[in-house]
């Protein structure tokens, strides 16, 4: 990938503040509102970029969003990046998250307060399906080929989503299957 | 709150939940909301630390509130300490908790990325980060899916589904704002519309 087409963060502090402000506006998750706030906004990386980190942020262990954070902040600043990163995601909103958790026995029982959470979870859900749907898009270049991204996509989503295996089986073995076809494929 | 057991904790037992989230860390592959099931083995029926009701409220809480879900784990450390009755005693329960998830992933996924960014012209890198693509952008949808379908009772719940998909379209094909509709969302709500 070329970094030099694209804007890069400035210093340190603008990756605390910008990963700030993404993991702010993260209800329900921030997976959704990083790929809007990377891609569309910041433009710091492209969709295929995102794919690709993506992928290596989900196969390591850990939060993904966080080994996101670590992976785009060393990628601009070293180590030092990293932890910039990493506590713009989590500083601010575990301040908010504790204080939630202190006043939560208070407003657990009322009723348009639950209601407003599962309003705001299920955009949440469209959230993130709107993510994978726009990623979608990077596919095209694959070396896999649409068709076979297609079938890949299908029975992993089946897998998770229907049969609700776990998710490391099918990251094992359907991705390793999914990588050995993807070499064979591209030339050396 | 109701059902929730008084503690005494001594050294042992801190350094013991030090540990057991360490070794989760490592368990947390495909992201750490996977690991919850064992989180709940481990600190509601093993140990007793927490009730049923506080480790679900606990995940309830962190996704109400922004940023990532994984802060539900400082949740479950805070509401640990304040089960041995005090705030001094959460705040080092949210510190062992999250140092823990966090320590062993954390060193591991920069090492990881370090290489892989040094190697990016290797075939093989090229070949894992594209062979995977397909798979991770099939289980966004997935894990959209199934978040969508923890409201399971598909005859009342109808238009939450409505809802998910409709936001699904709008977000995926114009440029408005997640914020506008995560206030819709919780608006619909509120009143009791969805």
């Amino acid at each position: 990938m070329t970094e030099s087409n694209h804007p890069s963060p400035k210093s340190l502090t603008d990756l605390f503040v910008s990963f700030t402000i993404l993991s702010l506006q993260g209800f329900g998750g921030v997976l959704a509102v990083a790929q809007h706030e990377l891609v569309e906004r910041k433009q710091w990386m492209t969709n295929e970029e995102f794919v690709e980190e993506w992928a290596v942020a989900q196969i390591m262990p850990g939060p993904n969003i966080v080994n996101l954070a670590l992976m785009l902040g060393g990628r601009y600043f070293g180590f030092s990046g990293a932890m910039a990163a990493l506590a713009g995601m989590l500083a601010i909103p575990l301040v908010i998250v504790l204080l939630l958790a202190a006043l939560y026995g208070q407003y657990s029982s009322h009723p348009a307060v639950i209601g407003a959470l599962r309003g705001m979870g299920a955009v949440a859900a469209g959230l993130i399906i709107a993510s994978g749907l726009k990623l979608s898009n990077s596919l095209k270049s694959n070396p896999l080929g649409i068709p076979l991204c297609i079938i890949l996509g299908g029975i992993s989503f089946i897998c998770v989503a229907l049969l609700r295996w776990p998710l490391v089986f099918v990251l094992l073995g359907l991705g390793s299957l999914a990588c050995v076809i993807a070499y064979r494929n591209l030339k050396q | 709150m109701i059902g929730a057991p008084m503690l005494v904790l001594n050294f042992a037992d801190w350094l013991s939940l030090f540990s057991h989230f360490l070794l989760i860390s490592l368990m947390a592959v495909g992201g750490a909301v996977t690991t919850a099931p064992e989180m709940n083995r481990y600190l509601v029926e093993q140990q007793h630390w927490l009730s049923d009701t506080q480790f679900s409220s606990s995940i309830a809480i962190a996704q109400a509130a922004p940023g990532p879900n994984i802060l539900f784990v400082a949740v479950l450390g805070w509401n640990i300490g304040i089960n041995t009755g005090g705030v001094a005693a959460a705040l080092l329960g949210v510190f062992l908790t999250m140092t823990g998830l966090l320590l062993p992933s954390t060193i591991l996924s920069y090492l990881a990325a370090s290489w892989g960014h040094k190697n990016r012209d290797m075939r093989a890198v090229r070949a894992f980060k594209q062979g995977m693509a397909p798979i991770v952008i099939s289980l966004l949808c997935a894990t959209g899916w199934i978040l969508a379908s923890a409201q399971n009772n598909s005859a009342k719940d109808w238009p939450l589904w409505l809802l998910t998909a409709i936001v699904s379209v709008i977000i995926w094909r114009t440029k408005i704002h997640v914020l506008w509709m995560l206030a819709a969302g919780g608006i619909l709500g509120w009143y009791g519309l969805v």
